[in-house]
């Protein structure tokens, strides 16, 4: 199906959250901390003040009260106590956005610095072991003798992966337009994956009911999970609006988004897996070491897919946290599942080979009954039927395991698989939908579409229930007035806002005026088995040996993903998740400043994302998968399975290539040509 | 941004009349107005030179002229460029984006700056904006900055593609001024940073570049090839423009121009002068391209510039070898 919204998309008629127009609105800009630890000693406003055209200026000395218990990252100007460089410390308020960027620059922080500590390392003395790791699993587990395993295995690799701090850098920037009407009621027009949630942190966060609060966000210029929570431009907005009595706009740049926006933790990973002669796994440990800020614990959860993939007698996994002087991490797509599952499914391409084995085969002789580390039964798992069809298509089979021999001129060849995992999950959410004059029905649910489609979608979906042509049905969202509903992330927006839009259609059926639906009972009643998405993906390489450019000549992935809602909108999330674990394998890479703290690349002249000359030829397909356990739908999400593996797949093909392990991302032309291969 | 004062010239000698102290020369804006967003910049009044009549690419005897304002895109697409340099054709359009070079200048595309982290964030010290603030580059983050013709002050790099061409290619470059016209041969507009880091090019203030003017294509084969972590619109790792000429299996002539490696598109004389009548093969380049790179200074990060610039060197001229 076309998106309803591709229309006024392409026209330039779609309004983002910093478009709305608003009459008599200020600008804000922010004024960021340019030491990474230590106090704020004074901030003179004096000079920006004078300045034609500004309004106000917030900082610690002049700071509106916010709750006690805000999120320390969302605490704006309460306390002088800087965490990291780059937070924000003061925001200027002007007539124009051009006055308030003028005006930030006349605003003297002065510092009390202490020294930083930047780096994360796997010895670093400040680690520990969270209690649990995002979103509610425990930081270890165990089961089985792992040493005795390692010790009886016939191969075995111990190996250490490392991947880089990442950034989402979606199109769309982090925005705010806020607004306080005469009764006191706000309205924040956010760039937000969700607008219930966002409600309730905003007004939470500055002390109000929450039925004082409304967020929009109609449409979204993506996010990947970092507008996932609500971010410090929502508040910022809303605190400035209030204190010059008119609306307020803001719109971070892009070098500003690098470091408010959150970012993937950098993580260090170890990987120890055994291997009998028959190819069995005889045990399996993985353990890593993330960062966060010292203002709020976020440990992302990299060993969790390992206690899903494979079976293994003996099974341990954990994390390790520091909290570091840096800024907190936060969700970016598929948190924990991409780093996590990069280093597994590159340790299990090392163990094939020290295994004498087919990487595929070694995947397949492996696939468990049961969620290994759980026990419980899968809903469905069709990581085999990934694997064996695409290495069909793909033409696995007439690979010749030997790394490091084909060559066409200067360019190496080479190719790899790995799997990919992503748990299918829903949270309740409420909808409703209503007959309107001439037939035609209108469906309302607080969903956000943040450029996967989810207008449309919903709006199959509710036609499919009702049996009427998709164009009788029109879909609002994007409100927090709404029927409440969960954030876009975690690949449960549609799985979620789908029940509920299901439910109340069905509703809508046997009253003939109006259905009303509400998902809490039906979402808990829920039985209690392992419930993922799989997939495998395959690539091949061309590694220069003159220049060490890695190019990806190939990327098909296989997905196991339920029923496939829209081919359309599936095709175009897989290959963005693709051609974004592209990234992740080859180029996007943001540097930690251990001189200054902070980070170093913050534009995308330097943080490189593929081009479209990097991505020709990326392929995606997907098994019809059946599944009545998930919902009315029997859909799997598929928004961030595509990106997991990929940067593996890649990866195992540069080996193939060269016969050289790239064991830390991205894999450059400086790493290429340094190793010598 | 910091407020400033807007003029568009009628003419190259209003332009020239029109600088003052503070005053800077606006082309196609697509670096400048960057560097004004990020404060890196700071002109006091912009003279937009972008719309002078000096858009044309025209042949001048067996030369070929190329107007200061011709739009990136209109240079790589030009008949006479196609057809007498190509090698330059290709550098232009290995640069930036489809986007960017609708708008951007060539004179601009010469002028542009460092893309040094350090350079760019007002935030942090870095000679070349704040001199004597130091060069946190050299300990910090140096993986993309240069190897060659470095000093302590600054490593940085000129990102053009477009001035490596120009300087294999001998060109000139026209300039006028508060002093007068004068002709800059290609090498030699850009400096080496020196203890003056801040001064990209042997320009005075009010210079303005009004015209390239390009020699006949020296004989031989040509090309120029980028290296990069991406296939497009990234700045080069390294690159290099070439034209070798090979008569009865030596070198009769040799042009060598590096990009991504130095404070300014680097001729690679050494190497050209071991080549020069020499035998055209895989052994004398790679002799040829170690010499030229026995000058290198390489720092932690960007050591790997130093096999790249060799294996480039050696395989760009096996190419072009007959």
């Amino acid at each position: 199906m076309n998106r309803t919204e591709g229309r006024v998309k392409v026209t330039g008629l779609a309004t983002y959250a910093a478009e709305y127009p608003v009459e008599n609105v200020a600008y804000a800009y922010v004024v960021q901390a340019q030491i990474a630890k230590g106090r704020v000693k004074r901030v003179d406003a004096t000079s920006a003040l004078e300045l034609p055209g500004v309004l106000a200026v917030l900082s610690c000395e002049a700071a509106p009260r916010l709750a006690e218990d805000a999120d320390p990252e969302l605490a704006l100007f309460q306390s002088r106590e800087v965490a990291y460089r780059g937070q924000i410390v003061a925001a200027v308020v002007a007539e124009t956005h051009e006055i308030a960027r003028e005006a930030a620059a006349h605003v003297r922080v002065d510092y009390d610095a202490d020294d930083h500590d930047v780096s994360l390392s796997s010895d670093h003395p400040g680690l520990y072991q969270p209690e649990v790791v995002n979103p509610n699993f425990p930081s270890d587990t165990e089961k089985g003798d792992v040493e005795a395993g390692l010790t009886a295995a016939a191969a075995a690799v111990d190996v250490t992966y490392e991947t880089p701090v990442l950034h989402n850098n979606p199109m769309e920037p982090h925005a705010a337009l806020a607004l306080w009407d005469t009764e006191g009621r706000l309205l924040v027009y956010d760039t937000a994956q969700g607008t219930t949630g966002s409600r309730a942190l905003i007004a939470g966060t500055l002390g109000l009911p929450e039925d004082q609060v409304r967020v929009v966000s109609r449409h979204v210029g993506g996010g990947f999970g970092s507008k996932g929570t609500t971010r410090p431009q929502a508040i910022l907005a809303a605190l400035a609006a209030r204190m010059v009595g008119r609306p307020v706009k803001i719109a971070l740049t892009r070098q500003q988004m690098f470091d408010v926006t959150g970012y993937r933790t950098p993580t260090i990973q170890r990987l120890r897996i055994g291997v009998d002669a028959e190819g069995r796994l005889t045990a399996l440990e993985h353990v890593a070491y993330e960062q966060s800020s010292t203002l709020v614990e976020f440990a992302e959860q990299t060993t969790v897919p390992a206690r899903v993939m494979y079976g293994a007698p003996a099974l341990r996994t954990g994390h390790r946290l520091v909290r570091l002087d840096v800024a907190t991490p936060s969700w970016m797509r598929a948190p924990g599942e991409c780093p996590g599952m990069y280093a597994l499914e590159s340790a299990m391409d090392e163990l094939a080979y020290a295994a004498g084995l087919d990487p595929v085969e070694l995947r397949v002789r492996n696939d468990p009954e049961t969620e290994p580390d759980s026990g419980l039964p899968f809903s469905s798992r069709n990581l085999v039927g990934c694997l064996r069809e695409g290495a069909h298509r793909f033409g696995w089979e007439h690979r010749d395991p030997e790394p490091g021999v084909r060559r066409e001129g200067e360019w190496l060849v080479g190719t790899g698989v790995a799997s990919s995992t992503y748990p299918a999950r829903r949270s309740p959410c409420k909808a409703v939908a209503t007959m309107q004059n001439g037939g035609d029905v209108l469906v309302q649910v607080a969903a956000a579409d943040i450029g996967t489609g989810a207008r449309t979608v919903l709006r199959k979906i509710a036609a499919g229930t009702l049996g009427l042509d998709p164009e009788r049905v029109h879909v609002e969202l994007g409100d927090s007035d709404l029927p409440e509903a969960p954030v876009a992330g975690g690949s449960m927006g549609t799985a979620s806002w789908g029940s509920a839009v299901v439910r109340a259609c069905e509703e809508l059926l046997r009253d003939g005026k109006e259905g009303r639906a509400d998902t809490t009972d039906e979402v808990k009643a829920d039985s209690e088995l392992a419930r993922h998405a799989f997939g495998a993906q395959f690539a091949e390489v061309r590694v220069s040996a003159v220049t060490g450019e890695v190019r990806v000549s190939r990327l098909l992935g296989v997905f196991a993903a339920g029923h496939i809602m829209d081919a359309k909108l599936a095709r175009s999330q897989f290959l963005g998740g693709m051609t974004m674990g592209m990234g992740m394998a080859l180029m996007e890479e943001t540097l930690t400043d251990e001189e200054f703290g902070g980070f170093l690349h913050r534009d995308l002249a330097q943080y490189h994302v593929p081009a479209c000359a990097d991505a020709q030829h990326v392929e995606a397909y997907w098994l019809d998968e059946q599944d009545g356990e998930l919902n009315p739908m029997g859909s799997k999400g598929i928004g961030e399975i595509g990106i997991v593996g990929t940067a593996a797949a890649i990866g195992n093909a540069v080996f193939h290539a060269t016969g050289h392990r790239f064991r830390d991302l991205p894999i450059t032309p400086a790493k290429v040509l340094t190793a010598r291969f | 941004m910091k407020p400033f004062d807007y003029a568009r010239a009628g003419s190259t000698a209003e332009a020239v009349r029109d600088f003052g102290p503070g005053t800077m020369y606006l082309g196609g804006g697509t670096n400048l107005v960057d560097l004004m967003r990020l404060g890196v910049a700071e002109p006091e009044r912009l003279v937009d030179v972008s719309r002078l009549p000096l858009d044309t690419i025209e042949p001048v005897g067996d030369r070929v002229r190329i107007g200061a304002t011709v739009r990136n895109t209109d240079l790589a697409a030009h008949p006479l460029i196609r057809s007498r340099y190509p090698m330059l054709a290709r550098a232009v359009l290995t640069g930036a984006s489809g986007q960017v070079r609708n708008v951007a200048t060539v004179a601009g595309n010469l002028l542009q700056r460092t893309r040094c982290t350090y350079f760019q964030d007002v935030t942090r010290p870095c000679n070349k904006r704040r001199p004597g603030s130091g060069c946190p580059a050299i300990a910090g983050d140096h993986a993309n900055l240069a190897i060659l013709g470095t000093s302590d002050a600054c490593v940085a790099t000129h990102p053009s593609d477009m001035a490596v061409a120009l300087a294999a290619l001998d060109a000139q470059v026209h300039v006028t001024g508060p002093g007068g016209d004068r002709i800059i041969p290609m090498p030699g507009l850009h400096r080496l940073p020196g203890e003056e880091p801040e001064r990209d090019t042997v320009l005075s203030p009010g210079d303005l570049i009004t015209s390239i003017e390009l020699p006949p294509a020296p004989p031989g084969a040509s090309l120029y090839r980028k290296v990069r972590e991406r296939a497009s619109f990234a700045f080069a790792l390294a690159s290099i423009a070439a034209v070798l000429d090979v008569r009865d299996g030596s070198v009769a002539g040799c042009r060598l121009a590096l990009g991504g490696v130095a404070h300014a598109p680097w001729r690679a004389e050494r190497a050209e002068r071991a080549l020069i009548g020499g035998p055209a093969t895989g052994e004398a380049f790679l002799q040829a391209a170690e010499a030229e790179l026995e000058q290198a200074r390489p720092l932690p990060r960007n050591a790997f510039k130093v096999p790249l610039a060799r294996n480039l060197i050696v395989a760009t001229l096996e190419e072009l070898a007959p």
